[in-house]
C-alpha cells in the first residue's frame, strides 16, 4: 500500500487568493484561510500556499496566512513563493507552516538548501522546480518560469535531493494552465531518478489525468489549483474516482 | 490540569499547541525541566534528527526518562517516539532514552524515504484509538522502530513491505510515530482521547 496525496494549491496576492472561486458555499472567497477549510472538509491531503505577492508589505500577510491555517486545519501545509534566506524559512516554520518550497533562492544559491535541510530537517524542504523543454532537454526556469537558468532539470532534481531536499515540486511550464494532464514524460524520469517523493504539477484538466500520472508515473502526489477552485472536480469525487481505479488514496 | 509541550529547539510543538487548542485544551510549550516535572502530562512532539534532539535535551534527558519511567503521562510524536528507544540507525553511538527496548532503523525500500504521506494504522490497542477503527495519518519519517519486545505495541503500519510499530502504549507511555495533529480529525481524536485518559 502507497497512499497517494492530493494537494490544491492557492495563489496568494497581499494575503488574498488571486484565482477567485465559484463555491457559493464560501461567503469570503478570497480569504485563503475559509478555501483551505474548505478543501481540508473535502479531504485534501495537504495544501501548498503559492505567496505572489511582490512588495515588502504584501510579503508579511502571507505570516498571517500561515498562522490562521494553522490554527484552523489540521493536515500539513506548504508556503512558497519568494523565499530567499534562512530567515524567511525560519519565520514562516515558526507561523506554523510544516514545510516552505524554495524554487529561485536554490537555483541561485544551492547552499541555503542545504543549510536550511541541515537545520531545520530535509521533511521541511521541498524544492521547487519549474521545467520546460528545450530540444530534447528540460532545463530549470527561475524567476515565476521568466528565466532560463540552463541547468538540466534530471540534474537539478538529483542534486537537490543530494542538498538534503525532502521533496520535490516539478511543475511543468508548457503543461501549466493548458488542462491537457501532466507532463507525463518528464515527470516519469524525474520521479524514477530521485528517491524522495515527487510531486506533479501543471496541467490537470480532468480525474483521468491524476489516474494517469499516479498510473504511468512514481510521483507521491499531484497538485492543481484552478480545477478545484473553479469547483470543475471536487476534491472528494477525484479521490472515491481513483480509489475506484486502483489508487490508494486516503477517502474522508 | 498542567499540559506541557517539551520543547528542545526543533521540534514543531506549536502544531500540536493549536491543535490541542482546538480540542479545548490549553497546554504551554516549555524547555525547562522544572515545568515538565511540574507537568501533569507531557507530550513531546520530534522533527529533525535522533542526534540533535539528544545533544539538545543534554543532561534533562535524565530528569525526563526519570519522569516518564516514574509514571508522569507522556505521549511522544514522531521523533519523540523514536527517542524512547535506546539507538537510532541515523545517529550512531547517541543513545536514546532507553525507557523502550529497540532501535529506530531506516526504511529499505522501493519507495520514497521519507516516507512522507498518509497511511492506514491498523490492529489498534490502546485507549488512545478508542472510538477508532483502523484510520488513515500522516507519516513524515525515514526511520522506523524496530522493537525488541512486541508488548508494546499498540498499531501497526505497513510501508513499502515493512510492518512497523506505528504506535506504543505501555501504562502512562503513548507514543505515535505519525503526526495526529496533522492526520485531521482522526488525529484530533486521538489528543482528546490522550486527554482523558490523563484525567482519569
Amino acid at each position: 500500500m502507497w497512499c497517494k496525496r492530493i494537494i490544491p494549491c492557492l495563489d496568494v496576492k497581499n494575503g488574498r487568493v488571486v484565482k477567485g472561486t465559484k463555491f457559493v458555499s464560501l461567503r469570503d472567497v478570497g480569504d485563503p484561510v475559509a478555501l483551505a477549510k474548505f478543501y481540508y472538509d473535502q479531504g485534501a491531503d495537504e495544501l501548498v500556499f503559492l505567496d505572489i505577492s511582490a512588495s515588502i508589505e504584501g510579503k508579511k500577510t502571507i505570516l498571517d496566512v500561515a498562522r490562521s491555517v494553522a490554527k484552523e486545519i489540521f493536515i500539513p501545509f506548504t508556503i512558497g513563493g519568494g523565499i530567499r534566506s534562512m530567515d524567511d524559512i525560519e519565520v514562516l516554520l515558526k507561523a506554523g507552516a510544516d514545510k516552505v518550497s524554495i524554487g529561485t533562492a536554490g537555483v541561485e544559491n544551492p547552499d541555503l538548501i542545504k543549510s536550511a535541510a541541515t537545520r531545520f530537517g530535509s521533511q521541511a524542504i521541498v524544492v521547487s522546480i519549474d521545467a520546460k523543454k528545450q530540444g530534447n532537454n528540460w532545463k530549470v526556469y527561475t524567476k515565476s518560469a521568466s528565466s532560463n537558468s540552463n541547468l538540466d532539470a534530471i540534474a537539478w532534481a538529483k542534486k537537490a535531493e543530494e542538498l538534503g531536499a525532502g521533496e520535490i515540486l516539478l511543475n511543468l511550464i508548457d503543461c501549466d494552465g493548458t488542462k491537457k494532464g501532466f507532463g507525463i514524460e518528464l515527470t516519469k524520469v524525474i520521479a524514477d531518478a530521485v528517491s524522495i517523493p515527487v510531486i506533479a504539477s501543471g496541467g490537470a484538466g480532468s480525474k483521468e489525468d491524476f489516474l494517469e500520472v499516479f498510473k504511468k508515473t512514481k510521483v507521491s502526489a499531484a497538485l492543481a489549483a484552478s480545477i478545484f477552485h473553479y469547483g470543475e472536480i471536487r476534491i472528494s469525487e477525484l479521490k472515491k474516482y481513483l480509489n475506484e481505479n486502483g489508487v490508494d488514496i486516503r477517502e474522508v | 490540569m498542567k499540559f506541557i509541550i517539551i520543547d528542545y529547539g526543533a521540534g514543531n510543538a506549536t502544531n500540536v499547541k493549536s491543535a490541542l487548542l482546538k480540542i479545548g485544551v490549553s497546554s504551554m510549550i516549555s524547555s525547562d525541566a522544572a515545568t515538565w516535572t511540574n507537568a501533569d502530562a507531557l507530550i513531546f512532539p520530534g522533527v529533525g534528527s535522533f542526534g540533535a534532539a539528544m545533544k539538545n535535551l543534554g543532561n534533562k534527558s535524565e530528569i525526563l526518562k526519570d519522569l516518564i519511567t516514574k509514571g508522569k503521562p507522556f505521549l511522544g510524536i514522531c521523533l519523540g517516539m523514536q527517542l524512547l528507544m535506546d539507538a537510532s540507525e541515523e545517529s550512531s553511538g547517541v543513545q536514546g532514552l532507553g525507557i523502550i527496548p529497540g532501535k529506530a532503523k531506516l526504511f529499505i525500500t522501493s519507495l520514497p524515504v521519507p516516507q512522507m504521506c498518509w497511511n492506514k494504522v491498523k490492529s489498534l490497542n490502546s485507549p488512545l484509538f478508542d472510538g477508532l477503527d483502523e484510520f488513515y495519518a500522516y507519516f513524515v519519517h525515514s526511520y522506523y522502530c524496530d522493537l525488541s519486545d512486541s508488548s508494546y505495541v499498540s498499531a501497526k503500519t505497513e510501508y513499502g513491505g515493512i510492518t512497523f510499530a506505528s504506535a506504543f502504549w505501555r501504562k502512562n507511555i503513548y507514543a505515535t510515530q505519525f503526526h495526529p495533529e496533522k492526520s485531521g480529525v482522526k488525529g484530533l481524536q486521538l489528543l482528546r482521547n490522550f486527554i482523558t485518559e490523563v484525567k482519569k
